[in-house]
């Protein structure tokens, strides 16, 4: 499966995709998007019972680690993920009958907004219930809802509503940000009206939070492998005092470290989301390890495989840094490596449930 | 990664539970370094009795002859963690030298020496460095010359663990002083106590003596000892080396550490507080943990790659590199954690667990080093693992 889709993807999403998406400051890139569908990835979760592929988190996984290789600006993580797992935890049978059907075909957009519930409290933000259901309040960092059709929103006390786009009192305001791959939004509701999600609540929030964790890994493990081989043909090309530069130790040990670094980490993410699905008491704990290990990698990759380049690697023109910046995101949302870490002790009871005595 | 914990492994794991709480008061810690005791030697009979020890080696050979099992392997290691039970012995013989002959000994040499070596009663040394052939261990120099049916070996090897304890050693000479470095070098077994070998300890900054300096002065050694073919030695060696990799960086040795340390970071107190209120120190813990876990699940990688007879390609190579390293770190968190009482020495006032972690933290750098230092094995990944063009060779040395 791996294999296909990358070949798939790398004829689909290719560097030039990547960049006009960026200038075009699209919500992602339509004929990338469109070969995302062609391969069946919005369908990946959604059960056979609404017309999707009914597989696992580990597919899911490897797809992420698959589209963080080309950089792919398409809608996955919230679209493609965290909406169909919403549902089919927190939904009733109705909702789930009615709306993941036209998700598995990539029809319905789904944007997601947890940033306050996964991640922490920014300014204020936060969404709460008022009466007759309807939402009021504001939630950052929506992945996924630039030009989405419908939303699925955390309130302050945990719970799931699926909120249309068009609906009176909505607003969805782009946040410019850094990622030009996977734009963020900000939504403001006032007197809202939105469609509870009955079974939400915060052990839901947990399994959404384990899946975004392992997804933004498996995200930056791809994204990561890019650099890292993009240094090393860099490396083998780049003459300097007569020589390749990918012959001094210095130059090296970099790729080396980068290799190590990233390398170690893959059981671990592949673990991870097998464990959500089939091992759910070993999963928390896997997740936040896989978010804070490649958190840390992607960084040190992304910074190492820039510094190989030498000056270019700096430059617009080069490119390198849409996955620089792809993998910045996979760091901060949803709560840095400190966060996840943090997470880590409390689920294990190391340390109290509220932070540190 | 073949993950599925199938009836049969929860089975298997049932098995597991019930060895361990019927016999694991008779566990002996494993000791690196020396002889094993009739304790240990009891405990790992009764390991290779029931599969927990040797367990992939085929009967006829000593071993259990289970068929390579990725989570049975994992449960193994698993559950003796959680029983805060060793693993029995993990020499060199049994870590390094059992898989090379498996792999590539003769039939008379994986009878003779296999079993015993399993159970504890052969005790092994590595004859690989010497002082002129470290990182560049193919410079080697101790020559075997013909002598009718023998070679007769003269030379000096260095770094040469457990040499005073062992039995016998596997041991890389020069037999083609004709042929380039890598060429001419063969794998030979001999017996420590063949006339002509003489032993110096090497004290090192653990205040004991780890490694030793080993001289061969006409040491006469039968030709039907080499394994491999002659001149093919070098091959047989990096066989070695990578068993030697992933024992020096042993997952479930890691598991069990951090345990330890997290144990240690839960009990020792900083005005009243256990260290674990530290969000740095918990923080620094949980780093580990991640590593500590990802190595695990590495391990798994590769030894799926194996059952299946798959080169594990990179993977394979960057075991040795992050497995010492997070091992050196896990001691130094554990120093940082004692403060001023990490400065103590083993059975003084104020000192914990007999100065364990501080003697850790010395010789677990020394692991970083040996079995190929840090920056080899940067040199290895990027040329053989990435593909990297290697150094220019530097003009000979003038003679």
């Amino acid at each position: 499966m791996q294999d296909s889709l990358r070949s798939a993807l790398a004829r689909a999403c290719t560097p030039q995709q990547v960049r006009a998406a960026a200038q075009q400051g699209a919500a992602f890139h339509p004929a990338v998007w469109a070969a995302v569908r062609e391969l069946g990835l919005p369908a990946l979760l959604v059960p056979e019972a609404q017309g999707g592929l009914g597989l696992s988190m580990l597919e899911a996984a490897l797809a992420a680690q698959e589209l963080g290789r080309v950089a792919a600006p398409a809608p996955f993580l919230g679209s493609c993920v965290l909406a169909p797992l919403a549902l089919r935890h927190a939904g009733s049978r109705a909702q789930q009958d009615r709306w993941l059907p036209a998700m598995a075909r990539g029809e319905l957009l789904v944007g997601v907004a947890l940033a306050e519930a996964l991640g922490s409290v920014r300014d204020g933000a936060g969404v709460q219930v008022a009466d007759g259901g309807r939402l009021q309040g504001s939630t950052l960092f929506t992945i996924d809802g630039a030009q989405a059709h419908a939303y699925v929103v955390a309130d302050r006390a945990g719970g799931l509503h699926w909120v249309d786009a068009q609906a009176p009192g909505v607003q969805c305001q782009r946040l410019p940000g850094t990622d030009a791959t996977r734009p963020l939004v900000e939504l403001r509701f006032d007197a809202a009206p939105a469609q509870p999600l009955p079974h939400g609540g915060a052990a839901v929030i947990e399994r959404l939070r384990d899946a975004a964790s392992v997804l933004l890994a498996a995200d930056a493990l791809g994204a990561g492998w890019t650099m890292l081989e993009r240094a090393v043909a860099y490396a083998h090309e780049r003459r300097q005092f007569g020589r390749p530069i990918g012959t001094f130790q210095a130059v090296k040990h970099l790729c080396a470290e980068m290799a190590a670094e990233l390398e170690i980490t893959r059981g671990l993410v592949w673990y991870a989301a097998y464990a959500i699905d089939y091992l759910p008491e070993e999963a928390a704990l896997a997740a936040a390890h896989a978010k804070a290990l490649l958190a840390d990698a992607g960084r040190f990759v992304a910074r190492s495989a820039t510094e190989v380049h030498g000056g270019i690697g700096i430059t617009d023109e080069l490119g390198l840094h849409f996955w620089f910046k792809r993998i910045d995101l996979d760091r901060q949302l949803y709560g840095g490596p400190q966060q996840a870490r943090r997470h880590a002790a409390k689920l294990q009871g190391l340390i109290s449930s509220t932070g540190h005595a | 990664m073949d993950l599925h914990l199938q009836p049969r492994h929860q089975a298997f794991r049932a098995q597991l539970r019930d060895f361990l709480a019927t016999h694991a008061h008779r566990s002996a810690p494993t000791i690196a370094g020396d002889r094993p005791g009739p304790a240990l030697l009891a405990w790992q009979k009764l390991l290779l009795e029931h599969g927990y020890a040797g367990r992939t080696v085929p009967r006829e050979y000593g071993g259990f002859g289970a068929a390579p099992d990725v989570m049975e392997q994992h449960l193994i290691v698993e559950e003796f963690t959680r029983a805060r039970v060793a693993l029995g012995i993990g020499n060199q013989g049994i870590s390094m030298l059992v898989p090379t002959l498996l792999e590539l000994g003769t039939e008379e040499q994986k009878r003779a020496y296999i079993a015993p070596t399993l159970r504890g009663e052969l005790v092994w040394c590595q004859g690989y460095s010497e002082p002129g052939a470290g990182s560049d261990l193919a410079a080697l120099q101790t020559r075997a010359t013909e002598d009718g049916d023998d070679f007769i070996v003269n030379g000096q090897k260095m770094w040469t663990s457990t040499a005073h304890a062992a039995d016998m050693i596997f041991c890389l000479v020069r037999t083609e002083t004709e042929a380039p470095k890598h060429q001419g070098l063969s794998y030979l077994l001999f017996s420590m106590q063949s006339p002509g070998i003489a032993i110096r300890p090497i004290k090192t900054m653990t205040g004991r003596a780890e490694f030793n300096e080993v001289f061969f002065t006409d040491v006469r050694v039968p030709m039907t000892q080499i394994v491999g073919r002659r001149g093919d030695g070098w091959k047989v060696a990096n066989a070695t080396l990578r068993h030697e990799r992933a024992y020096l960086a042993n997952p479930g040795l890691l598991t069990q550490r951090y345990a330890q340390l997290e144990h240690l970071l839960r009990e020792e107190t900083l005005d009243g507080q256990a260290l674990l209120h530290d969000p740095v120190l918990c923080d620094r813990l949980m780093q580990l943990q991640g590593r500590v876990l990802a190595q695990k699940y590495h391990a798994m990688r590769l030894l799926t790659a194996a059952d299946q007879q798959r080169e594990p390609g990179l993977a394979g190579l960057i075991t040795k590199l992050q497995g010492c390293e997070i091992r050196y770190q896990l001691s130094a968190l554990a120093l940082d954690a004692l403060g001023e009482t990490g400065l103590l020495l083993d059975a003084g006032a104020h000192a914990r667990a007999q100065g364990l972690w501080q003697e850790r933290h010395f010789f677990d750098l020394g692991l970083v080093i040996g079995g190929g230092t840090a920056q080899i094995q940067k040199n290895i990944i990027a040329e053989r693992g990435l593909g990297l063009p290697r150094e220019p060779q530097a003009a000979a040395p003038a003679r």
